[in-house]
């Protein structure tokens, strides 16, 4: 099983803040469940395709595509602008 | 170290906090409040959204790596969280080092850094409706800087 979270505008874009996917239901590489999310329609295609879109795994933001674990948890969301 | 909290702060009491090192000789700290304007519209309220654990470890990993480049020997960072109204404040960063220059440089540094790597968001409400606040050119630029 693996965590997918939506923040900010994003969350809000695809009316969704968390996928629960299980064993089977994702695909194995990151850069392959950008795919397989982008399949869910156009807003989706969007933000999974967008260059200012950011991954975490596991909280660390990547820029790398990477294996996806059980237990991962990935998030995506816009540029950051705190402070 | 850190703080993330919905409550105000009281930036004269972080001050006292950051006093207490008798080997420290400048204190620098910087304060962000919530402006009334922005991009040229009236801006009534901001929302401001984080992502809980990470943000806490990215705040960590901004002041572990501004320890590793100056010789600090006080850090203190808080960032408020949920809905705000001009005037109130959003942020502290204040540092105590034995000089100035590595005071006013750390604490220029976490600021650089907060604004680009911790995972916060801003939502601005307008007489136009409520938008999230895009990300500045002038801020990467400025992080960028310290690379």
């Amino acid at each position: 099983m693996i965590k997918v979270l939506f923040f900010a505008s994003f969350r809000e874009k695809l009316n969704c803040e968390q996928l629960i996917l299980e064993e089977g239901e994702y695909a194995s590489l990151l850069s392959a469940l950008k795919s397989q999310l982008a399949e869910k329609g156009e807003d989706w295609r969007e933000v999974m395709m967008s260059d200012r879109t950011l991954v975490a795994i596991n909280q660390n933001m990547t820029r790398q595509d990477v294996a996806l674990q059980p237990g991962d948890e990935i998030a995506f969301f816009p540029p950051v602008t705190g402070g | 170290m850190i703080s993330i909290q919905a409550e105000d702060f009281n930036p004269g009491r972080e001050y006292e906090r950051l006093e207490g090192n008798k080997s420290s000789g400048a204190i620098v700290t910087f304060t962000g409040t919530v402006r009334d304007m922005n991009l040229g519209d009236q801006v009534g309220g901001l929302f401001l959204e984080h992502y809980p654990g990470m943000t806490e470890n990215a705040l960590q990993a901004i002041i572990d790596e501004a320890m590793a480049r100056w010789e600090l020997q006080s850090v203190r960072v808080i960032h408020r969280i949920g809905q705000m109204y001009p005037g109130d404040r959003i942020v502290f960063v204040g540092v105590a080092s034995a000089h100035r220059k590595e005071a006013f440089a750390a604490c220029e540094f976490m600021m650089d850094y907060l604004k680009t790597r911790a995972p916060f968001w801003k939502k601005e409400t307008t007489p136009d409706g409520d938008r999230w606040v895009d990300e500045r050119e002038s801020d990467q630029e400025a992080a960028d800087r310290w690379l």
